[in-house]
Order: C-alpha cells, then structure tokens, then sequence
C-alpha cells in the first residue's frame, strides 16, 4: 500500500527555498548550474494541480516528480501550478481522487501519480484529469533507473503538455552555452550542454581560449563549436555521448558560424581563406566544399530552412548588416530585412514561417521576431546587448544571452508574450545557447 | 564625434597623431590590390585538416575535453617592440564603430612597422583583428577579419612581403577592456601588431 506524503507543504517550502538558491534535490553534479527564475508572465496560465507523488514504504525517489513537473509547466508560461501547501487532499490514486474539491481550487487539471520500486529502478505511474469534465485524459507508466529520474520527469511534463496545448512539449531537451570567467589571457572558457531546466549542466570543452558558436546536429548526438584552442580558429564537430570529436575547419583567416543542414549531412560555415569572409558548405562525408557566396562584403551566420532548400545569413553588402536569403546551393541573395540598420544572426522558427534575429533599435541590440509572410517584426527582449537567439524545437519560446547586473546570464521568452525566464550561473559569465532539438 | 585614441602606454604616441583631425578620405586599398591579396590567400589556403581525436568515454563519465595552447612561452625580450622609447613600441591601432577603414593618424604607426618589416626579411608579425562587444559574434569575428586584413593589405602596399604576414580575428572574444561603454569600446575596437 502505497504512503502519501504527509507533509508536503514543509517540504515544497524548503524545495522552493533550494530552487531558488540554485540547489535541488538529490546529488548534484559538482559543476555549477544554471538558476532559472521565472520572470514574469504568468498572468493568463491555466491553473493545474501536480499533487506529490505518492510512494511506496521505505522509498525515497532521487527526485521530487511532481515537484519537477511543475516547475516545468511554469516555466512554459501557460500554466500556474498549485502550491502543494494549498492542497486540500493529496490523492495517488485514481479511487482517491474527487475531482469536485479540485474544480473547487479552480484547478482545470490535476496530475497523480505515484512511484513503485523496479528492480533497481523505478516505475513512475500518472493520471492527468480535467477536473471540470471529469475525463482522464492521459495515465501512463513509465519505467526509470535511478539516475534517469529527472529525465522521466520532464517526460511527464511534455506528454502532459502536450495533452493540454496539442503541442509537444521541451521539457525533456537540452541546451548549450559557452560560460567564461576571468578576462584575456586568463580566461577559463567553457562549452556546456544541460538539461533545459538547467540541470545537469556537463563540460563538453574547455579551454583557455575563446569558443564560439555551439550548434546542435539536427539528431541532437553532435555539436559544432568554433574553438581557438590552437591560437586561432577551427570547427569542431563533437559526438556528446563518446566525447568522439573531429576537425572539420580550420583554414586560413576565419572559420565560423557552423550550422548543420537538416538532413544532418552538410555544415554550413564562413570562412575567410579567400580573402574576405563568406559562406561556404561542407559535405561532411565527401568533405567536399561549395562555395555559396562571393561578395567583398562581410557574409556570415548561415542559417538553413527548415526544408534545407534555402539558406539565410547576415552581410553588410549594403552598407550596414542585413539579413540575405538564398538558395542553399548558392545564386542570387535577396535582402528580407527591412526595418532597422543593424540585423544580424538570423535563424528559422521550426515552422519556417518566422525568423529570429538580432536587431538594433535606438542602439540597443534587441532580440526581434520577423513574420516572413507580413514582414513584420516584433522585438521578444529589452535588454540592450541581447544577441544569439535560439528557437526552442516546438517554437513556443526562444533563447538568447543578455546582460543583467553586469554579468552574461541567458534569457528565454515565449513568442505568445506567456512567460520569460533567466538563467544564470552563481558566477561567471553564460553566453550563446543553442536549444537542441527534440531528444526523443 | 569620436575621440582620437593614442595607445594608452606613455612613450607611445606617435607625433601630431592626438592633433590630426579626421579626414574625409580615408585608407581604403583598391580593387586590384584587393583582387591579388584574394588570389595569394586563395593559394596558400590549404584542406581541412580532417583529424579524428581519440575516443573517450561517454559524456555522463566522461572529462571534458581541456585544450591546451600549442606554444605558452616568450622570451624576456624579443625586440624592438618591447622598448617604450622604441617607435615600434606601439603596436595598437584603432577603428571606428563597425568599419575596417584604417584612420589616418594611424597610417605614421602602420608605416614604420612596414618599414621595420621592410629591411627585417627574416621578422614575421601577427595582426589581430578586435572588435568591441555590440552586435553579434559572428559579425564581429567577421569584422576583426576584416580589419586585420586592412592592416594586411596596406603593409603590402608598403613592401612588406606576404608570408611574413598573418591575421587572426579574435572578435569580441578579447576585450581589451571588459566594461559595457564607450570608453571600454573605443579600446576593443582595434588590431594589435603581434610580434
């Protein structure tokens, strides 16, 4: 017979506490991780009730699920989870459960669930409800070991996410960021890759020199990063899951800007080994490399559609830089930006319908989303450095770096205007996130 | 309107450069110069290195890859450069917000580093290309490309011989001074001549 936990409020109160101060539950990786603050709003979210999950006699789940649960739909800003304090009951099981108290609360859903040993794992089982109809609209089981435990989490959040948007859910994706300390020559630079809450951040380089530019392959099992460990700069293209990594550019001059084609088999890059920098395209199997633009104009930061058949990038060709599209084997670039004189390091929603882009406006460098089909464009941040945004694989939200309090701390927006949040590390600095793609 | 900048050593300003007003035409190398710099860097760019490094553990176990620089050590004293009486000793020219065009109170400075390199065959520099921190990185790293590149070409112009040239952007990767205005800007906006 499964126990309920009898006193969640203390408990929620002191992980709230923990959340807050960049601690958590269970072991830690001893690398520092990213805090994430919920910055506002919030306001329009539907309300849901993620009760503590109940568990069996003698077991202690590594992670607080339904603690992780909620954070994640918080964090997506669609949706306000239910204080554990303000719960009336704390059912696990479905026969326990009278969805009139929760209709009560105002809840518009509820999530139980509970957690059963399994060999040395676990079995993770939940229901979602619409209190209101009275339907279940999801109840699964999952099996974890140990250490997948927040993982399986944020699987729950997603396949709840999904249940009640129609869209999928990021909760179970990954980031990469570079973070930095100190200055010049005795800076300590690294390239990272953590969970989208800002868990379990890993070290997939580091170096005392400047890294650049981390790109996810569209299967989510490599990164490309431009690293100036040999004193200058070069490509690498790293496989995370054996650390496997392989020198794909380093020519004269510049190379830059990698940016996997979406079948995965192509990197788009910019190099300068023709005397000024431009957009080249690497085959990664035949190495063989086209050249895609030829302008005495600065060409940089490609970016490919979503159906791989056109390519954007930044040039300054006319006089200040601007966002260019072509076709990805190259030909005519024809200018699609039109407001503003500086923008800069374009990339596509998954959707192909909107692109994201550094723009400056009353010289502040902001984060703007352009309708293609309109033309029209909306600024996502205030800062006046932000640069580097990165679409979440759903589209619902981007990420970018920004300046607050003086340091390098990332920011992540939703495009509805729902919910923003930081993340930012204890110290140092956090910079240029790229949000992988689905992972599962 | 923006201050001219000297180099922020004593000993290094380089007469009536503080005093020169801006002029209209600025250095810019022309097109044939640019066309045969294009053609020699296009003849010394060499393929990828395509090397595949070790296999280590899976990432969860694994320690990241630590890189460590190829070469660390100068010597106590290399040349010239290093003595502040020296007119070589300043190595720092800087730019105007998003532009590679060289000012003209730098070309004095750019001129006597070509002479040096001029009657020194044997002396090889590195120019690095810096930006200041707006805009993206990328763009930057482009743009500090470009303004060693100008560098590049008007010591060219001056005699200087290609191979013992080399650049090396480094963006906004290397600020010289970390803060977020123009004062910090204006001193990361710059090449620095590398010996």
């Amino acid at each position: 017979m499964p126990r309920h936990q009898r006193r969640p409020s203390i408990l929620m109160a002191f992980a709230v506490v923990l959340f807050g101060f960049g601690l958590g539950f269970g072991a830690e990786p001893a690398q520092a991780r990213l805090n994430i603050e919920v910055t506002g709003g919030v306001e329009a979210a539907q309300p849901i009730a993620v009760v503590p999950f109940g568990v069996s006699d003698g077991l202690i789940p590594p992670v607080d699920i339904a603690a992780v649960i909620s954070a994640d739909l918080a964090r997506t800003g669609r949706f306000r989870a239910m204080p554990t304090r303000d719960m009336l009951d704390m059912p696990a099981r479905h026969e326990d459960v009278d969805l009139r108290d929760w209709t009560l609360l105002g809840m518009n859903n509820l999530v139980i669930g509970r957690v059963e040993p399994d060999g040395s794992g676990y079995r993770v089982s939940f229901i979602l409800y619409d209190a209101f109809r009275g339907d279940q609209l999801a109840s699964t089981t999952l099996v974890s070991t140990k250490a997948g435990m927040r993982n399986t989490a944020h699987r729950i959040s997603d396949i709840i996410y999904q249940k009640l948007t129609g869209q999928r859910g990021v909760a179970a994706t990954r980031i990469a960021y570079v973070t930095a300390t100190g200055q010049g020559e005795g800076q300590a630079v690294t390239l990272r890759v953590a969970d989208a809450d800002g868990y379990n951040p890993q070290t997939i380089v580091s170096s005392g020199e400047p890294i650049m530019s981390p790109a996810w392959s569209p299967d989510g099992r490599r990164v490309a990063y431009v690293s100036f460990e040999n004193k200058r700069a070069a490509i690498y293209v790293q496989e995370l899951a054996s650390g496997r990594r392989e020198l794909v550019a380093s020519h004269p001059g510049i190379n830059g800007s990698p940016a996997f084609s979406p079948d995965g088999r192509k990197l788009a890059m910019t190099l300068s080994k023709d005397g000024n920098p431009d957009i080249y395209v690497l085959d990664l199997t035949s190495r063989e490399l086209v050249r895609l633009t030829e302008h005495f104009a600065i060409d940089t930061e490609p970016s490919w559609s979503p159906d791989g058949q056109q390519i954007i990038f930044t040039s300054d060709r006319g006089g200040s830089p601007q966002i260019y599209r072509m076709g990805s084997g190259g030909g005519p670039a024809q200018r699609i930006s039109s407001e503003g004189d500086y923008n800069a390091r374009a990339s596509y929603a998954p959707d192909g319908r909107s692109i994201v882009l550094v723009t400056r406006v009353n010289g502040m460098f902001r984060i703007g989303l352009v309708d293609l089909d309109r033309g029209f464009m909306r600024l996502l941040s205030n800062g006046s450095l932000d640069e580097s945004p990165s679409f979440a694989p759903n589209g619902s939200m981007v990420i970018y770096a920004t300046i607050h309090g003086g340091r390098g701390v990332l920011a992540a927006a939703s495009i509805d205007g729902g919910g923003n949040q930081r993340l930012s590390q204890d110290s140092g600095e956090v910079r240029e996130p790229a949000w992988s793609p689905f992972l599962n | 309107m923006e201050t001219i900048i000297r180099s922020s050593t004593k000993g290094a300003s380089r007469p009536g450069s503080a005093k020169t007003s801006r002029v209209a035409g600025r250095f810019r190398a022309p097109r044939t110069l640019i066309l045969l710099s294009a053609v020699f860097v296009a003849g010394c760019s060499s393929a990828p290195k395509q090397q595949t490094e070790p296999v280590t553990s899976p990432v969860l176990s694994a320690p990241p890859t630590t890189t460590a620089p190829l070469e660390s050590t100068r010597p106590v004293y290399a040349g010239p450069w290093e003595d502040p009486g020296n007119p070589l000793y300043q190595r720092t020219i800087y730019f105007d917000y998003d532009t590679a065009e060289i000012k003209p109170e730098y070309l004095p400075v750019l001129r006597t580093h070509a002479r040096y390199l001029g009657t020194n065959a044997g002396v090889k520099a590195k120019l690095e290309g810096n930006t200041d921190e707006r805009g993206t990185r990328e763009y930057n790293l482009a743009l500090g490309d470009q303004r060693a590149e100008s560098v590049r070409r008007l010591m060219i112009a001056d005699g200087v011989s290609p191979n013992q040239l080399s650049t090396l952007s480094y963006g906004e990767e290397r600020a010289a001074n970390p803060g977020h205005s123009e004062q910090a800007w204006r001193l990361n906006r710059r090449v620095v001549i590398q010996y």
